[in-house]
């Protein structure tokens, strides 16, 4: 069996993956088609944090600050000042990418533990001051989101949203995939293996570590746009810390670093909290709740041991083993597809 | 003048409760070299412990006490060899990432157990005040200072002035030499964790009876620990317990002072915890950070 | 100068190969130290001098044989080698700087728990009086020369039955470089510790050791009395520049 070049297997591969984005809405119901969109509002904010932490090696336990801060810009354009949906998205990254730009300029003088403290601190304060300005963010109550009505007969509200969040999911990749596969991403990546390395061959820290946490909190902005359309309504106190961390903890699963990591992390932040359960239901009514905690926790701590590079990295390999396999070793050597981290 | 003694008393109890946790932060930073995010979580686990202890099992709250801080002890040791001891060698964020694991893990585990309810916890010290020298101060204030000072009091010297104190300081600083001198590294940092999670699980147990006891009980108290252990600087004990006290005093007399700042204060914690990162890492008797070039 | 008495060598090694990693040090070094007796083991930096000491601590992974009072050493951890009765002095004296010079002693006795350790503190205190001013201040005040003296001093506390010392002349003037060795050459006699001690600088270690070896890329390549290796030629032009 010969095999295919490069291109034409990624092109291949590209099209399946746009046929099945496309299609699904119209297989699934529509509940199924609003749990798709929110693994796509889930994949888009941990994309950002791909390139922070996985790309910049930056660590944020905080970036539900700017899901949250998205969100709000959303509900209040949309609410109070009438605009359109579409109009948000642009302000909410703009918003929120100088929130990070402004935020990444201290980061600068923190590393590791020290950066994961003050992020930490900075996820956990985040709904309480967003909270206190009530007369803008609704305080408690919060504020509701004019729902998604789509304007087409033969698009459901469900479907429609659907493809708007695609829509977004879908720049946003491809607004990553430019970055991360060129010069920036070199330097980002160059940065994470040695700050000291990447200094000596002239590349300006600061500059990129700070457009990292920019570009990163801008995605997240958008995916709290986003997240605000699915939920109906944004409310401070939804966007506690353990937001931050699901995030986190979903793109490590997922696979750091990577865009299909980002997209499997959704997946596994979106339907593994409610499979587990359901699952472990059936055994044992009791320990259904803990469930999710303990399978995310489990989960992490088996990626962390056995696969850095998440079920991204998994899936990779086995795919590279089983063409080897197929093809013999000289063949699937040809041409080894580039890894995007 | 009394009222300030009273609202000083109240801030010396709840900072006692900071200091302890912060203690716990501070002995795994030392000791281990990475911060414990799951703290908190271990301190309401062995809190709960000491509930059952108390409810199901009928012990003296006098015998639970100890009793659970013991169980907390070994657990983390267990805890120590069988997920942490593969990490040492590892990155910063992973070893974030393996406390943020065992939070999850903990922290439903604790769900499963015992149910998300708010309970009351059993408490031997009435909460009535009572007039000292014309000073309205609660028992249950003093008593929670006067624990925490035995506790702590009883850690430092365990630390300081025993021979596996220093034998565990001398791992944690210099693991390679400690080997040579017959030190087994492995159990030092384990005895580490155990220690770390008795602090917990005192600050825990002291904690319980003012606020309800559930799984999600330690989320607001860990905020204001992690300030005490960067405010008395990360890798100092006693910067630890004295940046909790004063975190504690302070915070006390601003709500009862400063009526406009007093809804502000856990945003002021926050804030200074990230202001002393970015500008003084070191905290107040901390030693100077340096940083990796 | 006598070789020592024992017949049996305390410390007998084997064909030993070790490395790190993919970076073999030691290719087959075969050498042993009789009781009682101080042995010098010299070569240019990069020889393996001192892998062999790890290897012999079990700070480092080897192969083949290590014996040590009859017992092998391979596979053991250095907390495990310590407790048997050697005692390493690593290369840079590890003296841990932020405790305090007693601590640092008490912390050496650590495997013991017998009631004497205050007795041999005084000892240590006794052949290095400069120590006993310094008692309470931490280790790493100390200067190069009494760091050294505390290194040997800790490693004393264990009562070991082997010494391995790591090039402690390293970084010392040669005044108290004499100083030093003396006493290790009288510490040694008092109280019956071989000693192995690893030195680039060969004509101080020759001064007092009984018997030297020579370690080249990672083999012996010479052993014999320290009077023959004085007297050799060869060596003296290859190792002791004259």
């Amino acid at each position: 069996m010969r095999s295919i070049p490069v291109r034409y297997r990624r092109a291949g591969f590209l099209f399946a993956v746009a046929v099945i984005g496309l299609g699904l809405p119209w297989v699934v119901t529509g509940f199924q088609s609003l749990q798709l969109s929110y693994v796509l509002i889930f994949a888009i904010a941990m994309l950002g944090l791909n390139i922070l932490t996985g790309n910049s090696g930056q660590i944020s336990l905080g970036h539900g600050a700017f899901v949250a801060v998205g969100a709000f810009v959303t509900a209040i354009g949309m609410q109070r000042y009438g605009m359109n949906m579409f109009l948000t998205f642009p302000i909410a990254a703009l918003v929120c990418g100088m929130l990070g730009f402004f935020i990444g300029l201290p980061a600068l003088r923190l590393e590791g533990i020290y950066l994961a403290l003050a992020t930490f601190a900075l996820g956990v304060g985040a709904p309480d001051l967003l909270r206190k300005p009530a007369a803008i963010t609704g305080g408690v109550r919060g504020i509701v989101v004019p729902p998604v009505i789509s304007p087409f007969d033969w698009l459901q509200d469900e479907q429609y949203f659907y493809y708007v969040c695609l829509g977004v999911a879908v720049i946003v990749f491809l607004v990553a995939w430019n970055l991360l596969s060129g010069k920036i991403g070199r330097a980002w990546r160059s940065i994470r293996d040695s700050e000291l390395a990447a200094r000596s061959s002239g590349i300006n820290l600061a500059g990129y570590k700070t457009l990292a946490f920019a570009v990163s909190a801008a995605f997240a902005g958008l995916a709290g746009s986003l997240l605000g359309l699915a939920n109906g309504f944004v409310s401070a106190d939804s966007y506690q810390v353990t937001l931050s961390i699901s995030i986190l903890v979903g793109s490590i699963i997922g696979g750091i670093g990577t865009i299909e990591g980002a997209v499997i992390g959704g997946l596994i932040n979106e339907f593994l909290p409610t499979e587990s359960h359901d699952f472990i239901y059936q055994f044992n009514p009791s320990l259904s709740t803990a469930a999710p905690g303990i399978t995310q926790g489990l989960l992490l701590l088996i990626i962390i041991f056995f696969a850095r590079d998440g079920i991204a990295g998994v899936i990779r390999v086995t795919y590279h083993r089983l063409r080897l396999r197929a093809l013999g070793r000289k063949e699937a050597e040809a041409d080894v597809m580039p890894k995007a981290v | 003048m009394s009222d300030f003694i009273a609202q000083v008393v109240a801030g010396l109890a709840a900072g006692g409760i900071y200091a302890s946790l912060a203690l716990a932060l501070v002995i795994i930073y030392t000791a281990v070299g990475l911060v414990n995010f799951a703290q908190g979580e271990f301190a309401m686990f062995a809190t709960f412990i000491c509930y059952t202890l108390l409810t199901n099992f009928k012990l003296s709250y006098f015998i639970a006490f100890p009793i659970a801080v013991g169980i907390a002890f070994v657990a983390a040791f267990g805890i120590e060899r069988a997920v942490i001891r593969p990490f040492y060698k590892s990155s910063q964020l992973t070893t974030v990432l393996v406390t943020l694991a065992l939070l999850s893990i903990t922290n439903s585990t604790a769900g499963f157990i015992w149910g998300y309810v708010p309970r009351a916890f059993p408490s031997p010290f009435p909460f009535k005040p009572v007039n000292v020298l014309g000073v309205s101060v609660s028992i249950q204030d003093t008593a929670v200072i006067g624990v925490t000072l035995v506790v702590l009091v009883l850690i430092w010297l365990l630390i300081n002035r025993t021979r596996v104190g220093l034998a565990m300081r001398a791992a944690a600083a210099y693991p390679d030499t400690a080997e040579l001198m017959g030190i087994k590294v492995g159990n030092m940092r384990g005895f580490g964790w155990g220690l770390a999670a008795a602090a917990g699980a005192v600050s825990g147990i002291l904690v319980a009876p003012r606020i309800f006891l559930e799984p999600n009980m330690m989320q607001g108290i860990i905020v204001y620990a992690f300030a005490a252990a960067v405010l008395g600087g990360i890798d100092n004990p006693v910067g630890a317990v004295v940046g909790g006290l004063l975190l504690g005093v302070t915070l006390a007399l601003v709500g009862a002072y400063i009526p406009s700042l007093a809804d502000l204060r856990l945003e002021m914690t926050l804030g200074l915890i990230i202001l002393l990162l970015v500008v003084r890492p070191s905290g107040l008797f901390g030693r100077p950070h340096v940083r990796r070039v | 100068m006598s070789e020592g008495n024992g017949t049996q060598p305390i410390l007998d090694l084997r064909d030993v190969h070790a490395g790190y990693g993919a970076i073999r040090a030691l290719h087959g070094v075969t050498l042993s130290v009789p009781e009682r007796t101080i042995v010098a083991l010299l070569g240019a930096n990069g020889a393996g001098k001192t892998t062999t000491l790890k290897a012999i601590s079990g700070s480092v992974r080897a192969h083949g044989q290590i014996t040590f009072g009859g017992r092998s050493l391979i596979g053991s951890d250095p907390a495990d080698t310590a407790r048997l009765g050697i005692a390493h002095v690593p290369e840079g004296r590890g003296t841990m700087g932020s405790l305090t010079v007693s601590e640092n002693l008490r912390l050496g006795a650590y495997t013991r728990r017998d009631r004497e350790i205050g007795k041999d503190m005084q000892q240590v205190y006794s052949y290095f009086p400069v120590l006993k001013d310094r008692q309470s201040r931490p280790a790493g005040l100390l200067s190069g020369g009494e760091q050294q003296m505390l290194a040997i001093g800790r490693a004393l506390m264990s009562r070991p039955k082997l010494l391995l010392l790591d090039e402690p002349s390293l970084g010392l003037a040669p005044l108290i470089v004499k100083a030093i060795f003396e006493l290790v050459r009288r510490i040694s006699e008092d109280s019956g510790t071989a000693v192995l001690l690893v030195e680039q600088n060969a004509v101080a270690a020759l001064n007092i050791a009984h018997e030297a070896y020579v370690l080249e890329v990672g083999r012996v390549t010479v052993h014999g009395s320290s009077e023959e290796l004085k007297r050799s030629e060869s060596v003296r032009r290859s190792y002791l520049g004259y």
